[in-house]
């Protein structure tokens, strides 16, 4: 290759690299610069550039952004009810989560028994199945004893359906520390949790925090399973956004379903760019082990 | 690690995961083969002066009592397997008579709603799953081939349609496709036909939702990829430059076999994944020309008739897909672990 063509080629990478990077970030501030907009402007029939001046909402509120939407959604339609719900679950499954799968994959990446292989494999079994396939199995005995609806008993089932994925990726972080460390911490007198306790774990440290991270994701984007086990009052965001989508399209406040979309996408963000690195090792971590 | 020590370590997540995922499967298949009882009714003959009447109706003790003695609902086998709603077998059999060949058969077949929904998810997760391998590695290999400056704030990007709940992510999408949105507005400017709707054709709908399912899926392929990318061993492309390899012969003898096992990682989470489909359904309120297995089942569990014993069914029916689709991988790690011994 001479040194012109392999220059074009390069140009065509960076082009291709730069096409991708918009695709896949350009919907998110579309959608956040319209949130700020009245419907006519984010919706516009007659030219989509009102949607970036914002000539419409100029002529209702005398400027170019309004928070009318945010309004709306936040204080008329109580989103911000759902937002605490959204918290609390959150905090409760990750907490949960972390403390029961770390025990337990401790356990199986040190035993070396037959058992722990089947374990292992039934886990990988119960990862695969959609969680809705067991909504039905929950819902007569919720209704029955009268704990249908409410926060600790989706927070109980969003750590149970996450535990089989917990367990593999814990138990994948495990096994790159090496089992002396636990041997010479038993020599010293402690007992296996001890050991556990004051030498694994601090070691441990980022993989939990990159499994943490995981455990969030699965609560905070869950939507089969939240909708269909909590009451309308203790609902989460994602199925109050679903909910609003019905209500909105006809009430014609579908700014407030914008604003909602994009004050639930606001703390991903953040997240992404403050663990960007650990999200990556979590990702890369099930592959490079197989 | 002894066994008393491993089973206290064990047991909290034991118990959870047999709770609430091993038991609920039993309470699954056994309302699968149940159906609710049906109002007990008893006729009586009431008799007044001009005659005798025969008054038919519902005996509320005896119904109460059948639902408690039998609290499951009256057996019935497979027959929700085989009725209208799922297999359909009588309609099956009529459909395999009456075709000519093989696509009039399917056509007749995806009638039926839970054909239907077959058809779609395992078109859906036949496209996507590609589709998303092959841009995730072309990705890979760009970011990989650009200034190492930039590769952060790249993967900062790509990393959101991934990140972003399913349903938000295609709400927001399904919001630009609208006639009135921007992407919406484009494509009518593009065939210059102000009447065009994506949401009003099968075959766009489709087409749509298999677009976000890449848009959605890429980030996983790619990240994986790009750090496989970093391990591809350096002496190996330096002895093909010198052997004349171009770019493209790199890639495909060297840098593919270097990162087979990670595309068959990627293939089975992406099967496993795509497979559930569901929230793009809803985001972008598709069920009229798309729906899917897991669509069947949100479907038939909300709304005021809960439909238990029908999402049952469909849910055993899934989880038997799931099995099908995950049974090489199975087998594999079975004879893995049977050659070890």
């Amino acid at each position: 290759m001479n040194k012109t063509s392999s220059n074009r080629f390069s140009i065509l990478i960076y082009l291709f690299i730069i096409i991708w990077v918009f695709l896949a970030s350009f919907p998110f501030f579309w959608t956040f610069w319209g949130s700020f907009k009245v419907e006519l402007d984010f919706f516009s029939i007659s030219n989509w550039y009102n949607a970036v001046t914002g000539k419409n909402t100029f002529d209702t509120y005398k400027s170019q952004f309004t928070g009318a939407g945010y309004e709306g959604a936040w204080v008329q339609e109580e989103f911000w009810r759902s937002f605490v719900n959204s918290a609390i679950v959150c905090f409760f499954v990750v907490l949960t989560s972390l403390t029961i799968g770390t025990l337990g994959a401790y356990a199986l990446s040190r035993s070396n028994y037959k058992y722990t292989f089947w374990l292992l494999i039934t886990a990988l079994i119960f990862r695969a199945m959609p969680p809705i396939t067991l909504v039905a199995g929950y819902l007569p005995p919720f209704f029955e004893w009268n704990i249908w609806g409410i926060l600790p008993t989706t927070i109980i089932v969003l750590v149970s359906i996450n535990q089989p994925f917990t367990l593999w990726m814990l138990h994948s972080f495990f096994q790159n520390i090496p089992k002396e460390l636990d041997e010479s911490a038993k020599v010293d007198g402690c007992s296996q949790f001890q050991a556990f306790r004051h030498v694994i774990i601090p070691v441990m440290w980022p993989g939990v925090i990159t499994t943490g991270l995981f455990s969030f994701l699965l609560a905070y984007n869950d939507f089969a399973v939240t909708a269909m086990l909590l009451s309308d009052e203790n609902r989460t965001m994602i199925p109050k956004i679903a909910a609003f989508l019905g209500t909105t399209y006809t009430e014609g406040n579908v700014m407030f379903a914008v604003a909602a979309v994009v004050s639930a996408t606001v703390p991903l963000f953040i997240l992404v760019m403050f663990f960007q690195k650990k999200i990556v090792s979590g990702l890369t971590q099930g592959a490079v082990k197989g | 690690m002894k066994h008393k020590t491993f089973f206290w370590f064990i047991l909290p997540t034991f118990l959870a995961m047999l709770i609430f995922i091993f038991l609920p499967i039993i309470s699954v298949v056994l309302q699968s083969v149940h159906t609710p009882h049906e109002n007990v009714l008893i006729t009586v003959e009431n008799c007044d002066p001009f005659g005798c009447k025969k008054v038919t109706s519902i005996d509320h003790e005896a119904t109460k009592n059948l639902k408690q003695s039998e609290p499951l609902g009256k057996f019935v086998g497979l027959d929700i397997y085989f009725d209208r709603g799922h297999l359909a077998i009588e309609n099956f059999k009529l459909i395999w008579n009456n075709s000519e060949n093989i696509f009039s058969f399917i056509q007749s077949l995806s009638n039926l709603p839970f054909y239907k929904a077959v058809f779609f998810t395992l078109t859906f997760t036949f496209t996507v799953t590609p589709i998303m391998l092959l841009l995730g590695l072309l990705i890979a290999l760009g970011v990989n081939s650009i200034s190492k400056k930039l590769r952060g704030i790249v993967i900062f990007f790509s990393l959101l349609p991934m990140i972003v709940t399913p349903l938000i992510g295609s709400i927001i999408l399904f919001w630009m496709i609208d006639s009135r949105g921007i992407i919406g507005n484009l494509i009518q400017w593009l065939f210059n036909d102000p009447n065009l709707s994506l949401k009003a054709s099968t075959t766009l709908t489709w087409i749509m939702l298999i677009v976000y399912g890449v848009w959605h899926a890429i980030p996983f392929s790619f990240i994986v990829f790009y750090a496989g990318l970093q391990t591809v061993p350096k002496d190996q492309l330096e002895s093909a430059k010198i052997d004349g390899a171009n770019k493209f012969e790199e890639v495909i003898y060297i840098i593919i076999p270097h990162l087979m096992p990670l595309i068959t990682f990627v293939t089975l989470m992406q099967l496993m994944d795509n497979f559930r489909v569901f929230e793009p359904i809803v985001g972008f309120s598709a069920e009229a020309h798309a729906t899917s297995l897991s669509w069947i089942i949100f479907n038939d569990l909300g709304g005021e008739t809960r439909q238990l014993s029908a999402a049952a069914t469909s849910s055993i029916l899934t989880i038997i897909g799931v099995i099908i689709l995950l049974s090489p991988v199975l087998l594999r790690t079975w004879k893995d672990f049977k050659f070890k011994k």
